[in-house]
């Protein structure tokens, strides 16, 4: 019955997009989320606990016996040369999209994978996680990656202007990156709201690179050359990641005031 | 915020030539500055006074993936080969995902593209060995995920953090059906929770894993008869019960968990036997009152 009913609801809204064309955007987005989710619903719900005993036994039969020496060195300490910053959400493991195998990423996952600036009284989380990772594991590479259709960047550029209820919590944390929507808004003014919001996934993560530069210890090990920052973008609609390096340059000097030969820049 | 580009820039000529084999060497415009002044000025400060310099971050706008546009980029495929190491690393790793998964499942990553759905919330510790797509093969779009050190849970009542706002969003919104807390052998987190010391010194590992206090205590309480390691291992999974209590202080959860709709979990992770415990919180059994212990139900082990 349910297969019947969720196949039938299915049809009606493939008809509703083919035959009505003047259905604003926002309808036919929720219109293709609907039949996305119905098509996950399944007449024999997957049992969660027997979801995750496959899922062990596979990773146990199929990496762990089969690698013991890695995972006898692992038992022993972990010595991950990168340090990823991702989202939370669903799509992005860095496990899967770089294929990170066990030791090789010390991993930090939150909304819109935002790195706010250092403030030893709040964010505390954030703040151990890199801690941790620069002084005790002596990460070389910090990666912050941002991602397409990203829930959290679509929540900072729309809120507060589209009048909802606050999130209690969701929206104390977006607004770190409101120097990223600020950037974009004045760039880009006059793009529709996706393209801004793709711009802004791409400027957040710069945000958090420049932010990830106020910790004491991160600029230290940059100073030093130990460390370098990257920023990343997957994008899952189109198939492609975008790599890049954040950069901070000291110049050489010059002497004030200036000599005659300096004139010729 | 933006500092204009000025054409006649003092520094331009002064500008140490990129002895790196860097890709985006030919990218590399000194004069685009796009940090905002506050960077400036808060490194200034840490910069020895005899040295006149100025801290210019080249990658900071949209203008920079332009750049890359501009030069044809299209994917990281384009990214000279005979540079950089981690350049090349993170490309080959790319391009394995795209041509194994990806491209092998074309409609799957279509719908993905629209909309996430995902039946379960993990949060799981940082720690390098513990991904949960790998240990628990996770696939794209099956699990929301949080991780943060020692995979801890603070109260409600602490305040907004990053873990409230993820909880707030994959309930509310998302409407996941399960939260599975992972701990695992040899946290580091949890290791640092135990051997903290009141000396007055503060660090933000110290200030984070406070959340678990608790947690030490009862370990303390119970396993006072144990080693150091012992009590750490102890303390991890104690850790886990009592992040699974906290997750209860949020009045939106605990009314799911009530009505049926969300069930809690834990699990622990032992990386040196390889194994896998499980177990899911048994709202009804669970007094809270009692100073936080609580009942679980349907206990797995797998080794």
């Amino acid at each position: 019955m349910a297969i019947q009913s969720s196949q039938l609801a299915i049809e009606q809204l493939k008809n509703l997009l083919r035959e009505k064309e003047e259905l604003n955007e926002v309808v036919t987005t929720k219109i293709e989320e609907l039949i996305v989710e119905l098509q996950g619903c399944h007449p024999h719900p997957i049992d969660p606990a027997q979801q995750i005993i496959d899922g062990f036994t596979y990773f146990k039969f199929n990496n762990f016996d089969k690698n013991p020496e890695l995972y006898e060195r692992l038992a022993k300490g972990q010595s991950p040369k990168f340090m990823v910053f991702a989202c939370s959400d669903s799509r992005v493991s860095p496990s899967v999209i770089l294929n990170f195998q066990p030791g090789e990423a010390f991993v930090v996952r939150n909304i819109a994978n935002i790195v706010p600036a250092f403030n030893q009284l709040r964010y505390s989380g954030v703040g151990a996680t890199i801690e941790y990772a620069i002084t005790a594991l002596k990460v070389k590479n910090i990666l912050v990656i941002g991602h397409s259709r990203c829930g959290g960047i679509s929540r900072l550029m729309s809120h507060p202007e589209d009048g909802s209820i606050p999130f209690d919590f969701i929206d104390d944390w977006v607004k770190i990156g409101l120097p990223a929507k600020t950037n974009v808004m004045k760039e880009y003014e006059g793009y529709d709201f996706k393209e801004q919001c793709n711009f802004c996934e791409l400027e957040s993560v710069n945000n958090s690179l420049v932010n990830l530069h106020t910790y004491p210890y991160v600029d230290r090990e940059i100073r030093n050359k130990n460390l370098a920052l990257l920023g990343g973008y997957y994008d899952f609609v189109n198939g492609e990641f975008k790599l890049w390096k954040y950069m901070s340059v000291v110049t050489k000097p010059i002497t004030i005031p200036l000599k005659t030969n300096d004139l010729t820049i | 915020m933006a500092i204009p580009s000025s054409i006649s820039d003092p520094f331009a000529s002064k500008f140490l030539p990129s002895s790196i084999s860097d890709p985006f060497a030919s990218s590399y415009q000194p004069s685009r500055i796009s940090v905002p002044v506050k960077i400036e000025q808060t490194q200034l400060t840490t910069l020895r006074r005899s040295h006149c310099s100025t801290l210019k971050a080249s990658m900071g706008s949209p203008g920079f993936t332009q750049q890359l546009n501009n030069n044809k980029l299209e994917t990281l495929a384009d990214v000279k080969d005979d540079r950089d190491d981690i350049f090349n690393d993170l490309k080959d790793r790319f391009l394995s995902f795209k041509k194994n998964v990806y491209m092998a499942n074309p409609e799957q990553f279509e719908n993905l593209a629209k909309v996430q759905v995902p039946k379960f919330m993990v949060i799981a510790c940082a720690d390098s060995r513990v991904c949960p797509s790998s240990i628990l093969g996770f696939q794209p779009g099956e699990a929301f995920t949080i991780r943060n050190i020692a995979n801890l849970v603070p109260t409600f009542e602490s305040g907004p953090s990053e873990v409230n706002a993820a909880l707030e969003f994959s309930v509310n919104t998302l409407q996941v059906e399960n939260i599975l807390v992972i701990g695992h052998s040899c946290c580091g987190g949890i290791r640092a929770l135990m051997g903290m010391e009141d000396d007055g010194n503060t660090s933000f590992i110290k200030s984070w894993v406070t959340n678990a206090k608790n947690a030490r205590v009862k370990t303390k309480a119970a396993a006072s008869n144990l080693d150091f390691d012992g009590q750490c291992s102890h303390c991890e999974k104690v850790s886990i019960n009592h992040s699974l209590v906290n997750l209860l202080t949020y009045p939106w959860i605990k009314e799911k968990v009530e009505k049926e709709e969300l069930s809690i979990h834990g699990g622990y992770y032992d990386f040196v036997n390889c194994s896998f415990e499980k177990w899911t919180l048994d709202y009804r059994g669970t007094k809270l009152e009692e100073n936080g212990r609580i009942a679980i139900k349907n206990k797995v082990f797998w080794y």
